[in-house]
């Protein structure tokens, strides 16, 4: 019964998920712009922003795995506004990163991202996250034939790359960033067969 | 950006007041939707449930009586207060920067005392009214350098390090300083949770014994015409403004003199990140942040990039105790 509504009503849903996503970004803008976040809220605002952005990540990877197990096909069809939203969070926190922390300097993020190894996966997770966006209309997708699919397969690595950029970001505390990298390989697991037909065949025969 | 301090600049406490209550609120987000980026507190529940932090803190800082203001020729405007006491590292009450204001209501640091031993003559337990009836105050206008690359200026009132020290006569073994933060999980949360900030307590850090009697270490006991407010180490820290702002302990217990090097707390946990000297030095990156550049908490929403100086602008007075030192090994 739930589910013959929920498919009738897949846009409710999907107007649903996007309050969701949207409302904690209003909640930050509101408790930056009434200055409810201490004396520098930059840091707070580089976790909040990032830690969204890996949240809904994980979120975006569930659906299709949850989709199969409770046999609601059409949740496949809000991945790809997940997916946008989560390009939205990065693109935020890598612009707070920039504009707010290094002041809008750009030899200073070029510094950066030669320097710190965290960040040079934090942008290569990004340039990812970018093409993908730029590749989710219906159009450019019917255009790209098969190779949109091996190009979205690419969100798997920014489900490994994202949590290592977080573990090796923290200063102490490393229990949380691990328990993150536990769930980005869970969520890789469930996809182990797909994950596998894609490997070369001579490091598949290894494996096996 | 370059102006002179004026008392004008100084945020009113009102002010100062207004945002603790508002911070309050913000304990809401821990509880936001279940896709929402919880940043605040963390996913899973920093605090251990036996604490219990009050409404309203316990301690209040209380005026103090200023009897020499210590003419610098610091040209920097002043951090203001309320910027001063809302973001902090000390991660005995949490790890993130608006926690300690948050989780340090509970903690009262009336009464408290200092006890001095080690390699000294004559190992003594100070009270803090001893402490402040035998020292006279006086406020000195330091730059703090954190080690994550952003900064303040902030008035502080205290007294020199060495003058302290100099009432329980060394030894001439005591080569180094050892200073030990309260432990106390009751009224340090961050003590007692599970997951701590993954650093071990209590927290202990060092200087040599040149260091400690270099005439700008400062054991401090207020700010901003006040006592210190618990979120700042109350009652009593150590303040070296050429060194990361970790070095600068607070809450101290205890301080021991002593012969070897003493373990500090960062460099135990990270030794390729953290050093015992721990000087401010624009050279040296850290593996996790430039050091050349740093943001300059100021009054403006939006902090500035200014270039660090090495000994964080303190040069002319400390470069002579690391001579013939290789800064990069002993970082
Ligand atoms: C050029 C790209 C990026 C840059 C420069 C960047 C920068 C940063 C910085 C500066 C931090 C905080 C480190 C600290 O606490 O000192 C951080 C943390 C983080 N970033 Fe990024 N990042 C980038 C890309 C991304 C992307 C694409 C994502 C997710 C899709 C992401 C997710 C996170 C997460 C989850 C954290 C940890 C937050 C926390 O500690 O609570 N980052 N990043």
């Amino acid at each position: 019964m739930v589910k013959a509504w929920a498919a009738k009503h897949i846009t409710a849903i999907k107007v649903m998920l996007h309050g969701g996503a949207l409302l904690p970004l209003c909640w930050l803008a509101w408790q930056t712009f009434s200055q409810q976040l201490g004396g520098d809220p930059v840091q707070y605002l580089t976790h909040f922003t990032g830690k969204g952005a890996l949240n809904l990540l994980f979120v975006t990877l569930l659906i299709s795995p949850a989709a199969k197990w409770i046999k609601w096909r059409f949740l496949l069809q809000t991945r790809r506004l997940l997916g946008l939203w989560v390009l939205a969070y990065a693109l935020i926190h890598v612009a707070i990163f920039w504009l707010l922390d290094l002041a809008g300097r750009i030899d200073l993020f070029v510094e950066e991202v030669i320097k710190r190894p965290y960040i040079t996966l934090g942008l290569v997770a990004l340039l990812l996250l970018m093409a993908l966006g730029v590749t989710s209309a219906n159009r450019i997708r019917r255009k790209m034939g098969r190779n949109w699919q091996k190009l979205h397969n690419w969100v798997y690595l920014v489900a490994l790359l994202v949590p290592i950029h977080y573990y090796w970001s923290v200063k102490s505390a490393v229990l949380e960033p691990s328990i993150y990298i536990l769930i980005a390989a869970f969520l890789l697991l469930l996809r182990r067969h797909k994950l596998m037909s894609h490997l070369p065949s001579k490091v598949k025969a290894k494996v096996a | 950006m370059t102006k002179k301090i004026l008392s004008s600049d100084i945020t009113p406490e009102s002010l100062y007041l207004n945002r603790r209550n508002i911070i309050k609120a913000s304990g809401l987000i821990a509880g936001s939707a279940a896709v929402s980026p919880v940043a605040h507190a963390g996913i899973f529940g920093l605090f251990a449930d036996e604490v219990v932090v009050p409404e309203q803190a316990v301690y209040q800082p209380k005026p103090l009586t200023i009897a020499k203001k210590v003419a610098n020729n610091l040209t920097e405007v002043l951090t203001p207060e309320s910027k001063v006491t809302s973001h902090n590292n000390f991660y005995e009450f949490g790890t993130n920067k608006t926690d300690p204001i948050e989780n340090s209501k509970a903690f009262n640091p009336e009464p408290w005392s200092i006890t001095i031993d080690g390699e000294v003559e004559k190992p003594r337990t100070f009270s803090m009214d001893d402490i402040l009836k035998n020292h006279p105050i006086e406020e000195r206008i330091y730059r703090l350098r954190c080690v994550e690359a952003w900064s303040m200026v902030i008035p502080w009132l205290g007294f020199s390090l060495a003058d302290l020290i100099k009432k329980v006569n060394p030894t001439s073994k005591a080569k180094y300083v050892a200073f030990q933060t309260l432990y106390d999980p009751k009224q340090m949360p961050g003590q007692a949770s599970r997951l701590g900030g993954g650093i071990p307590f209590p927290y202990v850090e060092g200087l040599t014994i040149a260091e400690a009697m270099h005439p700008l270490s400062l054991l401090s006991v207020g700010l901003y015409g006040k006592t210190l407010p618990a979120q700042n180490g109350a009652p009593i820290r150590l303040v070296v403004p050429w060194k990361y702002g970790f070095k600068s302990i607070k809450s101290i217990v205890k301080i021991t003199l002593t012969e070897k090097e003493p373990p500090t707390t960062w460099q135990a946990l990270a030794p390729n990140e953290y050093g015992f000297f721990a000087n401010v030095n624009p050279q040296v990156d850290h593996p996790r942040w430039s050091q050349a550049t740093e943001r300059r908490i100021a009054d403006g929403f939006r902090a500035e990039r200014i270039d660090t100086l090495m000994f964080n602008g303190y040069g002319d007075e400390v470069a002579s105790l690391y001579k013939g030192m290789d800064l990069r090994k002993f970082y």
